[in-house]
């Protein structure tokens, strides 16, 4: 019988099977940063154990760091990333500090340098490692003890996963991007519904996805239970990668590319579930409640978790009490405060290009605050060169530096008890963006939109723009 | 590593779903960089809330928490692993865990003790009827014992066995140190190195 992609993958990683033990996978790619990393290697330090493969491993500063400019004063925060560069020099790991031209999200740099490639084993101490997957890598996050395994044997002892097909087919309308796939598909499985399993996207809808779309996609796969999410390299992943810092050139490219070409789905390969999504039946998702599976297209009411069964209905309650919303009120009538586009999810560049479409000649709402926080560096440079950061400061948006920014309430980025954000992330877990803080997780698109209108939107709500008189009519005019 | 082979202590009933990671333990409480400390922000916003079940002095000494499913999720953060042990917590029982946290819990030395919601519902109202009451869980047997409650728990057998005798997963792997040097020797020289 045919093999899955990730079936694939796999086996092409096992250092050592035994009878009743998991199998041993050699890892290609471990990434870190200051958060996971420290008690990993003070366990290093106790038992006299090296680094195996420093020159597979790489680490950046993320979580932590602010993103306006100036040095972290929050002196634990400080500790934390300090801990990160002495570890690093200690055992000869190639870090990117703050500041560094190569710095940003891990799930961002990586991809971005041409190190995460198709067929290979990708892991983090950060659940959304699965992000790496769209290049068909088998890439999962994992916790610090696993880190340390790592660090020390470069190999994870693993038990096999199962495997869902899920298959989007079809046409997105017009402003339906990547996140409202993956909203929808969370909401139809559950947070649950993918324990236990790696996700492979697939159909005609993925296959037109670009690169950055597919990230988006496979990022939130850990939202709905899955240990990694993983999508078939194509042209497009090929197109991408080549001429990337770290990718093969020469008769190494036509290696690898030849090798990356049998990475997919035999014909006779079966799945241990599938799921189906019709693409052109998708519009704008937003989440209503305070996990990623309570989500609705924009263009329904909260719902009223009365119709819901019990264990649902209780955890709806407790959201729509959380959430300070009343079961009934139309999405599009939920008034916010605070508008971020950024995040591992969608701090790439398409995004930022998305979101000041939307903007450009446009004023963020009166009473809203919109930050815009590049996914890296290099991110940040592209959209200054391409003259993104203008459109976003003449709307009157904040253009930050990169880091996680407000996806997570480690740094000064942080909602305010009350607070209500539409945000490009991919958690609305309360307090996950600041203490008694409320998130709507929402595509670029519909964020960009919601910070014009100030309440939930779409790019289709919004007014059309006067159109521009050429200049050359205009001294026509006045002749 | 301590090896587990049968705890006894209070049980705590925690009624809710989806307790993610983020519940367990909220960013703001991971920036330690030791493995010790963290019981002051396991589950600190709820804390917060004086009806929370903790807050109640008949559970504070708990050291077996009872959940509803879909427990772990989220963040990969083995902190809040080291937040519940810290605290106090030698064993979660749920009808579904989180793989991340599963593994997390397994590699640290936290029993996550699968079982049915029928025998989760059982345990609750037993534990909220009669607060305090001691709970055994024996790993040898993978039974749950309380009162009139007896429930079969599911945990892998390779876990179990670790968890048994006490083993460090990473001397376990060094012992295939040779494997490890001749699958390196078979990789592709043009896969990608960071340096």
């Amino acid at each position: 019988m045919g093999r899955t992609l990730a079936e694939k993958v796999w086996d092409a990683h096992v250092v050592r099977q035994g009878e009743g033990e998991p199998d041993l996978l050699y890892i290609d790619l471990h990434l870190l940063h200051e958060v996971t990393s420290p008690q990993a290697f003070d366990g290093l330090r106790l038992s006299g154990r090296p680094v195996r493969r420093t020159d597979l491993t790489l680490a950046t500063e993320d979580h932590n760091v602010p993103t306006t400019p100036g040095p972290i004063t929050d002196p634990i925060s400080l500790t934390q990333v300090h801990t990160l560069r002495r570890n690093c020099e200690e055992f000869g790991i190639r870090l990117y500090p703050m500041g560094d031209a190569e710095q940003g999200i891990v799930h961002v740099v990586g991809p971005q340098l041409g190190l995460t490639q198709p067929g290979m084993t990708v892991v983090c101490g950060d659940s959304h490692t699965s992000t790496h997957g769209a290049f068909g890598a088998l890439a999962f996050g994992i916790g610090t003890s696993e880190v340390e395994h790592v660090l020390a044997t470069q190999t994870l002892p693993l038990k096999p996963f199962r495997t869902m097909a899920i298959t989007v087919d079809g046409e997105l309308a017009d402003g339906v991007s990547s996140k409202d796939i993956v909203l929808a598909v969370i909401a139809k499985i559950g947070t649950g519904g993918g324990q236990g399993y790696v996700l492979e996207f697939r159909g005609s809808a993925i296959r037109a996805l670009s690169m950055e779309g597919r990230m988006t996609v496979c990022n939130m796969s850990i939202e709905a239970g899955a240990r990694a999410g993983m999508i078939a390299p194509d042209e497009t992943t090929f197109a991408y990668l080549e001429g990337r810092d770290h990718a093969p050139r020469g008769e190494d490219w036509d290696a690898a590319v030849a090798s990356w070409r049998e990475l997919h789905t035999d014909e006779d390969a079966e799945f241990d579930a599938e799921v189906v999504i019709d693409a052109s039946e998708l519009t704008p998702f937003v989440t209503w409640g305070t996990n990623p599976g309570q989500g609705a297209p924009l263009s329904h009411s909260v719902p009223d978790p009365a119709t819901m069964d019990d264990t649902e209905r209780q955890s709806a309650e407790r959201a729509l009490e959380y959430m300070g919303l009343v079961a009934g009120t139309p999405l599009r009538r939920i008034a916010i405060d605070t508008v971020f586009v950024g995040s591992c999810t969608n701090g790439r560049i398409e995004d930022l290009r998305a979101a000041a479409a939307v903007v450009k000649g446009r004023r963020v709402a009166d009473g809203v605050r919109m930050l815009v926080v590049p996914g890296s560096a290099r991110v940040r440079l592209q959209a200054e060169a391409e003259g993104l950061d203008t459109v976003f400061t003449e709307a009157g948006a904040e253009w930050r530096l990169p880091g996680c920014s407000m996806c997570l309430a480690m740094n000064p980025d942080k909602l305010a008890p009350g607070e209500r954000s539409a945000s490009t992330s991919n958690r609305n877990f309360e307090g996950r963006q600041g203490k008694g803080g409320r998130t709507h997780l929402v595509s670029p698109l519909v964020a960009a939109a919601t910070a014009v209108r100030g309440t939930l939107s779409s790019p289709s709500d919004l007014e059309p723009l006067e159109p521009l008189v050429p200049a050359a009519d205009l001294a026509h005019q006045e002749a | 590593m301590d090896a587990f082979t049968t705890h006894t202590g209070t049980g705590v009933p925690l009624r809710r779903s989806n307790v993610d990671t983020d519940q367990i333990i909220p960013a703001e409480y991971l920036k330690r960089v030791t493995k010790s400390g963290f019981e002051d922000g396991l589950f600190a916003a709820w804390r917060k809330d004086e009806t929370f079940i903790l807050n109640d002095p008949t559970y504070a000494a708990g050291s077996i928490l009872v959940a509803g499913p879909d427990f772990g999720t989220g963040s990969s953060r083995e902190h809040a692993v080291w937040a519940l042990m810290n605290y106090g917590f030698r064993v979660v029982v749920s009808s579904r865990f989180a793989d991340i946290f599963r593994g997390n819990s397994g590699k640290a030395g936290l029993l996550t003790a699968q079982c049915s919601q029928d025998d989760v519902e059982l345990l609750w109202k037993l534990l909220e009827n009669e607060p305090g009451t001691s709970v055994t869980v024996d790993l040898v047997s993978r039974t749950i014992t309380a009162g009139d409650v007896v429930a079969a728990f599911d945990v892998d057998e390779y876990t179990r066995w670790r968890l048994l005798e006490g083993l460090d997963d990473i001397s376990l792997t060094l012992r295939h140190e040779p494997d490890i040097t001749a699958y390196e020797q078979l990789r592709p020289a043009w896969k990608p190195v960071t340096g």
